[in-house]
């Protein structure tokens, strides 16, 4: 498959947020600010990369062999929450800025949908480890740009003069939902 | 023969995750100085930012490593500053000094001018966006209560007259009110000065005062003249008194044609 293609599938046709659903919690709840949206964002790349390679290698060298594949849902899942965990605790060490600019997001996104998701959409699909990279970090990007466009929303909205029984999540969800609709012109252009 | 190859496989797994997590955790441990939690738990835990710090933590970090001089803390005042020195084992510079916001206007509605109706969002720092606010004096207290929101005290609130009240028990003197006020005029005093103060902002010219305000300084000098002790002056066209030479004989307040000089707040030192 042509990785040109999974690219813009992955960041605007097929948005994990906007068109599959995916990781509504943090993209709720951390698009207050375009700065706190940003830094969730990086974590997402980061941390989903990484689990997609190695869910990856978990997935084609040891479930598929002993013929484990409907264990898979549980093993990702252990392997993605040790794996973070890990990363945490040398990074602390190593990298100390890098670890504060990633603050408490790292953690809290151990138990993200959108990680196990792309993990299991990457089995489902039957990638190769290349497409499997690119697939991750493009999957991440359109998360990340669909965080910071409504970070960017949300911002205006605080100031702009909205009705009193629309204040607050009713105006995100409907914006959530209009952004949503804008982003399903994407699949007109091309599908996987 | 299926379940025990899962149970190998996933056991495996975790035994792997979990021994690799043990070794990491020891390998690459990072060690935290325990008096930065002492600290921490000494502070007021208010994260208000009058150290400098974004907050409490970060300032007892930098304490620790001797970044921050020990009595940064303004809400803590001087007990906060000698349990820091005692952790740390220096001797303590706290001064005895207490601090309060003071608010510098009187200019309630029916007396201060507005210039226009404002309709915007209640913020005073939104409606300085305007023409520079909608009151006619230039100085003078917005009354939107930015400072009230602001507050990490809970010391400030709008009182019925349209002008913040400073709570004197509650107020620590850290100052987040008056970096806020985009007219600054919240001035942060000695919390035990006495004698009269002039309640007012606005160095205009007397002319443009008397237009905008019924009560604003006009710098007419007439308290100068009536102070036995030398203790007012004008500068800017506004009076100050200074509170170290007052001696609350009340000339001023006599003198004043605006009547604009109150007595200063009092809080009895605990």
């Amino acid at each position: 498959m042509n990785l040109l293609a999974i690219i813009f599938v992955a960041i605007l046709a097929n948005n994990i947020v906007l068109n599959q659903f995916l990781g509504i919690c943090p993209y709720l709840g951390v698009s207050k600010r375009i700065e706190t949206s940003v830094g969730m964002g990086m974590a997402v790349i980061f941390v989903m990369t990484m689990s997609a390679i190695v869910t990856w290698i978990v997935y084609n060298f040891l479930l598929e062999p002993f013929g484990l594949v409907y264990l898979r849902t549980i093993t990702f899942i252990l392997v993605i929450a040790g794996l973070v965990q890990l990363v945490e605790t040398i990074l602390k060490k190593t990298n100390p800025t890098l670890f504060r600019a990633l603050g408490i997001y790292l953690p809290l996104i151990t138990t993200n949908c959108t990680i196990l998701g792309v993990a299991l959409l990457n089995v489902q699909a039957g990638h190769n480890i290349i497409q499997t990279i690119v697939y991750a970090i493009s999957v991440a990007i359109g998360f990340t740009i669909a965080l910071v466009i409504m970070a960017g929303i949300r911002e205006r909205l605080e100031l702009a003069n909205v009705s009193s029984f629309l204040r607050g999540a009713a105006v995100s969800l409907v914006t959530a939902g209009i952004l949503s609709l804008a982003f399903m012109g994407f699949k007109g252009m091309m599908t996987l | 023969m299926d379940f025990v190859a899962a149970f190998v496989i996933i056991g495996g797994l975790g035994l792997i995750f979990g021994g690799l997590l043990a070794y990491t955790a020891q390998r690459f441990a990072v060690e935290e100085d325990a008096r930065v939690e002492t600290i921490c738990d000494l502070l007021p835990g208010a994260n208000c930012g009058a150290c400098g710090f974004p907050g409490c933590i970060n300032f007892a970090e930098k304490v620790v490593k001797g970044e921050a001089a020990v009595d940064c803390c303004v809400p803590g005042g001087k007990g906060v500053c000698d349990n820091i020195c005692e952790v740390l084992g220096v001797e303590s510079v706290a001064s005895e000094i207490k601090k309060m916001a003071e608010v510098y206007c009187i200019g309630t509605k029916d007396v201060a001018y507005d210039k226009f109706v404002y309709h915007g969002v209640p913020d005073c720092k939104a409606a300085m966006m305007y023409g520079g606010g909608f009151k006619a004096c230039k100085y003078g207290c917005l009354g939107l209560g930015t400072c009230v929101g602001i507050c990490p005290f809970d010391a400030m609130h709008m009182g019925a007259n349209g002008l913040p009240q400073v709570d004197v028990e509650r107020c620590t003197g850290c100052g987040v009110c008056a970096k806020a006020c985009p007219r600054g005029v919240i001035r942060i005093v000695n919390a035990d000065r006495t004698g009269k103060v002039v309640l007012c902002n606005s160095k205009d010219r007397g002319k443009a005062t008397r237009q905008a305000c019924e009560v604003g300084c006009i710098g007419c000098k007439a308290c100068v003249k009536a102070c036995p002790n030398e203790a007012v002056v004008v500068e800017d066209n506004l009076a100050y008194i200074d509170s170290t030479k007052c001696d609350d004989c009340g000339k001023c307040v006599e003198a004043c044609t605006r009547d604009i000089i109150k007595n200063a707040v009092k809080i009895a030192l605990s």
